[in-house]
């Protein structure tokens, strides 16, 4: 999937993955695409909260090797 | 949509407890909320300009899993069950306790509590200072990190009566 940058929080643990998250989105336009890397198990169910609370949209999510990586859309 | 409002009273000072306000604080505040903390009595140690000194004490604290930060797996999954009366007359035992957690911290990917409390700054947190208790300990607005209000409950509730949700930590 194509995206315009990309962040990597593998190995931080909550709240890092979230607050880097939006840091990196605050440096972003409008319809850009972020691509965020992490390891922390709870980040699955919390960059979904993320998105739904700040109206940004998670196009997609995916595990590999216990690995995530999460496709955000800047609102 | 009107903005959120999370209000924070931090009142304990130690460093298992330094955490819950800023993690809470900081990712409230990236979800967009506005958010403030006051700090009281014990809670001041969180925002002194130097805070190498938060430590965590097992004594008394049977929730506190023992386990030490290195070795291998096997070890480090043992639960040293230490009684209360032979932590009690062992020298330093609160300091070894906080080194072993803050390895722990360090090899989980935990930030640490300056980098959470400059997250929260960064993030427009508003701390704020409970004034009564800097003089009853005896404290100096100079002990102090900048961007600090001090200020008496009343102040407080001027936040706090209008926010979506008020811990008390």
């Amino acid at each position: 999937m194509e995206f315009n940058k990309e962040l990597d929080a593998r190995g931080l643990n909550c709240p890092l993955p979230i607050l880097r998250t939006k840091k990196a989105l605050a440096e972003m336009a409008s319809g850009e695409i972020l691509k965020v890397l992490a390891t922390d198990p709870g980040s699955v169910k919390d960059m979904q909260a993320f998105a739904k609370q700040t109206g940004n949209d998670l196009i997609n999510s995916a595990e590999a090797g216990g690995e995530y990586t999460f496709f955000m859309k800047k609102k | 949509m009107e903005t959120k409002k999370l209000a924070i009273i931090a009142t304990k000072g130690t460093l298992d407890w330094a955490y819950p306000p800023f993690i809470l604080a900081s990712t409230a505040a990236a979800l967009g909320y506005d958010v403030q903390i006051f700090f009281t009595f014990y809670g001041l140690q969180l925002v002194r300009k130097d805070v190498s000194g938060l430590k965590v004490s097992p004594l008394g604290n049977p929730g506190m899993p023992m386990k030490m930060p290195f070795g291998p797996k096997w070890f480090k999954g043992i639960n040293w069950n230490i009684p209360n009366a032979v932590q009690s007359i062992i020298p330093g035992y609160e300091n070894v306790a906080t080194s072993l957690m803050k390895m722990t911290i360090a090899n989980n990917g935990v930030a640490t509590i300056p980098e959470l409390r400059s997250l929260c700054q960064e993030a427009d947190v508003k701390f704020l200072a409970c004034q009564m208790t800097v003089e009853l300990f005896g404290f100096d607005h100079a002990d102090f990190i900048d961007g600090v209000d001090y200020v008496g409950a009343a102040s407080f509730f001027e936040f706090a009566g209008e926010s979506d949700i008020c811990l008390f930590i």
